[in-house]
C-alpha cells in the first residue's frame, strides 16, 4: 500500500476508530464568522477581479443520468469561451463529467489547457466495494481524465470506521497516478462541523490534492460555514507541514454574490496564494451565466436579459 | 461603455463607504429641555475622530442649564408621567423602539462619524441592541407589580444619567428605557466627545410625541456632569464611565440619600483552555479586544492561555491580526475604526510605551494608518507579567496582553487577581469546566465560548471597582424603583 503522506503534527491520524487531537469546532462561532465575512462589500474593480477569478477557477459541471455526447460537447465549447461576444472573458479551469463522457470532453478541449475532471468511486453514494471503486478510478484515468473527484465512504465514516475511509483514499490516490485527486466529503451527510474537520484531515492525510465539499446531489451542500471549516483545516495543515492542499466548493452556488462570498472566505482565511485554479475551484453549472451577466453589467452599466447568454 | 480600472494582480477591496447623505446635521445644537431647544450660553465643537472634521457646535451646559433641565424633569414627573398607567408608558417606549429601527441607518452613520467605530458595528450591533432595549423595557412597564410581587414598586423620581463615549446611543437606551418604563423622568448627559446621536435622538422623542420634560438632554464635559450629580432635584444617579470619576461621584453622594448605580472600568480575563475550539477561540479573542477599537469596559484585555497551546494560539492570533482592516469607520469593510479622541489616543500610547519599557514583546500587524485623525494599530503584547501596568490598568484601546497558566486553579487565581470584576471569558469544549470556572470567576458576566455578547434580557454589571447595580433584564428595573413594602 502507498505510504501515507506527511501528517500535520498535532493531528495524529492513526488507523484506528478514534482520531484524537483533531481539535473541535464551535458551531455558533464558526457560523458567526462565516456570516460576518459574507457581509464584505465587494464593489467595482474588486468585483470584476473576483468574477473573472470565479470563471478561471470554475469546474463547469454536468452530472446527470441524461448527459449525452452532444450535451457535453456543448458544455466544453462553453468552457473554452464562456461569452462568445466578449473574448476578454477567460476560459474555465475544467469540465467535470461522468466517466462515460470523458472522451467527448477530452476531444473538444484538446489543446486548450482546460482539464477534464471525472467523478469516480461509485459517485455519488460511494456505497460500493473498494476494488470496484479503485477500478472505476483506473478506468477513468485510462480514458484520459486529468482530475478525479472521488467520494468518501460516508457509511464507513459515520459508523466510526475511519481506517476504511482513509485506506480508500490512499488506494484511490495510488490509482490516480498523475491525475489530481479531489476528495468529496459530502458534508451535507456528515452532520456536524466536528465531522467535517475530521473528514477533511483524514482525506488530506490519505493523500488528497484537493478537498471538496459536496457532490451537488445533497442539500445542504457548499454552505459558507462548511467551507470555512474546511479552509481552516487546510490552513492548519499548511502551517504545520508546509503542504498546500486545494479546496473545491461545489453544490448550491448559483449566484455571483455567493461565488464572491466564497472567494472572500478563501482570501481572508488562506490568503491570496490560494486564489488560483491550482488551489481553488468552484464546482458549478448555472453559476457561469450569472457571472457573465454581472460582468457585462459592470462593463456596460446595464443588465441584459437571460436570452443574451447561451444555455449549454 | 464605462472605462474599467486596470485589474490589479492582487485582490484589493475597492472602497465601500456608507453614504453620509442620510444624516442632516444642524450647524449648532442647544440643550433639549422641556421638549424645546435651549440656547446654550457656552459652546464647543464636536469632531469626527477619523479626520478631525468639525461636525457641529454643541452646548456646554452650565449649572443654570442643568437646573432648568432638572426643573423640567421634576415638572414632567409631577404633572402626569409618574401617574400615567404603565400600559401608556409602554406605548411611548414601543414607539421609540420602532422609530429607532426605521431610522437605524441614519443613526448608525452618525454614530460612526462622531464616535469613530466601524459602520458594520454601529449597523449590526449598536442600533439593533438600542432598539431591542426599548422593546424589552416597554414590555415591563405595565408588569412591575408582577416583577416585584407584594413589594409595591413605584418610580424614584428624576434620574440623572451620565453616559460614556464608547456606545453613545446604546448606553443612552440602556439608561433611558428602564427609567421611563418604571415611571421616572430623566436628565441625561452624553459624553463630551460623542453628543450627536443623543441630540438626534431628541428628534425621535418628538416624533414619538413623548410628553415634554420626560427626557431632557444636556451636553458638556465633566463640569456639566458634576452639576447634575450635585443637583438637589435629582433622586437617582446612574453613571457609566471611568472608575476614578465613579469614585468621585460616590464620595459626593455619600449622605445625600440619592440612589446610585455605577458601571465602571474593567480588565477582563479571557481564559483559553487547551481543549477549546482553537480557530473559534481566536475569533473570540479578536472580538473580545478589537471590537470597537477596544473601547469596551468589558473588553477581554487580559488573555490567559494554557501553556500547552500557547505557541499555536499566539501564532494563529498574529496571523488573524494581519487580516484586520483598519481604516475609515464609514467603510463597510472596516473591522477596526478610529480611536475616539486625542486624549484617549494619548492614554493608549502612554500605556503601550510602558509595556515596551517593562519588557513585554509587542506585535502589531503591518497596516497603513490614515495620517489625519486618531489611529492606533491593533496590538498584542506577549511575555507579559502580572505586575506590568498593561496587565493591571484598563487601557481602553486595541491592546491585548497575553499571559499563561498551567492549571484551572491557577487560571482562576490569576484571572481574579485584579481590582476589577466586570466580565470574563472561558474557552473550553468541556461543559463541566465552564460551570466550574463560572462559579469561581469574580465577574459580573462570564461568557463561555463567546465574548462581548449582549442582550437586553441579561443583567450586566460589575464586582469590586467595576461598580455596582445591574443594567438589563429584570435586575435593571430595580435601581429605578422604590419599594413601599
Amino acid at each position: 500500500m502507498a505510504q501515507a503522506p506527511a501528517l500535520p503534527s498535532g493531528f495524529e491520524l492513526p488507523l484506528e476508530s478514534r482520531l484524537p487531537r483533531i481539535g473541535s469546532i464551535d458551531a455558533v462561532a464558526l457560523e458567526e464568522r462565516a456570516a460576518s465575512l459574507a457581509k464584505r462589500s465587494i464593489k467595482r474593480d474588486a468585483k470584476v477581479w473576483a468574477l473573472e477569478l470565479a470563471i478561471r477557477t470554475t469546474d463547469l459541471t454536468t452530472l446527470e443520468g441524461s448527459d449525452t455526447p452532444g450535451k457535453v460537447a456543448a458544455l466544453s465549447s462553453k468552457a473554452i469561451r464562456p461569452d462568445p461576444s466578449d473574448p476578454t472573458i477567460p476560459s474555465v479551469a475544467a469540465v467535470c463529467v461522468y466517466p462515460n463522457l470523458i472522451q467527448t470532453a477530452k476531444q473538444r478541449l484538446r489543446g486548450t489547457g482546460i482539464k477534464v475532471a471525472a467523478v469516480a468511486t461509485g459517485f455519488p453514494s460511494g456505497q460500493y466495494p473498494t476494488p470496484i471503486k479503485v477500478a472505476d478510478v483506473r478506468s477513468a484515468v485510462e480514458l484520459g481524465a486529468d482530475e478525479i473527484d472521488m467520494v468518501i465512504d460516508r457509511g464507513a465514516f459515520l459508523s466510526g470506521r475511519y481506517a476504511k475511509v482513509y485506506d480508500e483514499v490512499v488506494q484511490v490516490k495510488e490509482a490516480c497516478g498523475d491525475a489530481h485527486l479531489k476528495v468529496i466529503l459530502e458534508t451535507g451527510e456528515l452532520g456536524t462541523y466536528d465531522n467535517v474537520r475530521r473528514a477533511t484531515l483524514l482525506a488530506i492525510a490519505g493523500g488528497a490534492d484537493f478537498v471538496k465539499t459536496s457532490t451537488g446531489k445533497i442539500n445542504p451542500a457548499a454552505t459558507l460555514p462548511v467551507a470555512l471549516c474546511m479552509l481552516e483545516a487546510v490552513r492548519d495543515v499548511y502551517d504545520q507541514t508546509g503542504r498546500r492542499v486545494g479546496f473545491k466548493a461545489a453544490g448550491g452556488i448559483r449566484q455571483s454574490k455567493q461565488a464572491i462570498q466564497h472567494l472572500v472566505l478563501v482570501h481572508e482565511t488562506l490568503g491570496p496564494d490560494w486564489l488560483t485554479p491550482d488551489l481553488y475551484r468552484l464546482g458549478a453549472s448555472s453559476l457561469l451565466n450569472d457571472i457573465l451577466m454581472q460582468l457585462r453589467k459592470q462593463k456596460t452599466g446595464v443588465y441584459q436579459g437571460a436570452d443574451y447568454f447561451t444555455l449549454d | 461603455m464605462t472605462d474599467l480600472q486596470p485589474i490589479p494582480d492582487d485582490w484589493t477591496y475597492a472602497p465601500a463607504p456608507e453614504s453620509r447623505e442620510i444624516v442632516t446635521l444642524q450647524p449648532r445644537y442647544g440643550h433639549f429641555v422641556g421638549g424645546e431647544w435651549l440656547e446654550p450660553s457656552e459652546t464647543y465643537e464636536t469632531l469626527a475622530p477619523r479626520d478631525e472634521e468639525p461636525l457641529a457646535v454643541v452646548g456646554q451646559a452650565t449649572e443654570e442649564d442643568v437646573d432648568r433641565a432638572v426643573g423640567a424633569a421634576r415638572d414632567a414627573f409631577a404633572n402626569g408621567w409618574s401617574t400615567l398607567p404603565g400600559s401608556e408608558r409602554a406605548k411611548y417606549l414601543f414607539r421609540i423602539a420602532r422609530i429607532l429601527q426605521e431610522r437605524a441607518r441614519e443613526f448608525a452613520v452618525l454614530e460612526s462619524l462622531n464616535g469613530g467605530k466601524p459602520i458594520k458595528e454601529s449597523r449590526d450591533v449598536d442600533l439593533p441592541l438600542a432598539a431591542a432595549h426599548f422593546f424589552y423595557y416597554a414590555g415591563w412597564a405595565d408588569k412591575l407589580e408582577y416583577a416585584f410581587p407584594n413589594r409595591q414598586p413605584r418610580a424614584v423620581g428624576v434620574a440623572g444619567q451620565i453616559i460614556p463615549w464608547n456606545f453613545p446611543l446604546l448606553m443612552l437606551s440602556w439608561k433611558i428605557a428602564p427609567a421611563l418604563a418604571c415611571g421616572n423622568t430623566v436628565v441625561l448627559k452624553p459624553a463630551e466627545t460623542t453628543p450627536l446621536t443623543a441630540l438626534l435622538f431628541c428628534d425621535v422623542l418628538r416624533q414619538a410625541e413623548l410628553p415634554p420634560g420626560v427626557v431632557n438632554i444636556v451636553t458638556g464635559d465633566g463640569r456639566t456632569g458634576a452639576a447634575l450629580v450635585e443637583h438637589d432635584g435629582v433622586d437617582k444617579i446612574a453613571f457609566t464611565g471611568s472608575t476614578d470619576v465613579g469614585k468621585a461621584i460616590q464620595r459626593r453622594l455619600a449622605g445625600t440619600g440619592k440612589k446610585l448605580t455605577l458601571e465602571l472600568g474593567g480588565k477582563a480575563a479571557n481564559v483559553v483552555f487547551d481543549d477549546c475550539a482553537l480557530d473559534q477561540a481566536v475569533e473570540g479573542i479578536v472580538n473580545g479586544i478589537y471590537f470597537n477599537q477596544g473601547h469596551v469596559c468589558c473588553a477581554g484585555s487580559r488573555l490567559f492561555v494554557q501553556e500547552s497551546i500557547y505557541e499555536p494560539l499566539v501564532e494563529k492570533l498574529k496571523q488573524r491580526l494581519t487580516t484586520l482592516r483598519v481604516g475609515d469607520p464609514l467603510d463597510k469593510n472596516t473591522d477596526v475604526g478610529a480611536i475616539n479622541s486625542r486624549m484617549q489616543l494619548e492614554k493608549i500610547e502612554e500605556l503601550v510605551a510602558s509595556g515596551r519599557e517593562e519588557g513585554a514583546d509587542i506585535y502589531q500587524p503591518p497596516c497603513r494608518l490614515p495620517e489625519k485623525g486618531y489611529w492606533f494599530a491593533p496590538t498584542v503584547f506577549t511575555n507579559v507579567a502580572q505586575s506590568y501596568r498593561i496587565a493591571q490598568e484598563e487601557i481602553f484601546g486595541p491592546v491585548l496582553s497575553v499571559l499563561t497558566f498551567r492549571t484551572p486553579e491557577e487560571a482562576v487565581e490569576k484571572a481574579n487577581n485584579t481590582p476589577y470584576g466586570l466580565s470574563a471569558g472561558v474557552w473550553t469544549e468541556k461543559g463541566s469546566r465552564i460551570l466550574w470556572m463560572a462559579q469561581r470567576l469574580r465577574a459580573g458576566v462570564v461568557w463561555a465560548n463567546t465574548f462581548n455578547r449582549f442582550d437586553p434580557t441579561s443583567p450586566f454589571g460589575g464586582y469590586k471597582e467595576s461598580g455596582f447595580g445591574r443594567e438589563g433584564g429584570l435586575h435593571g428595573l430595580e435601581p429605578y424603583l422604590e419599594f413601599d413594602a
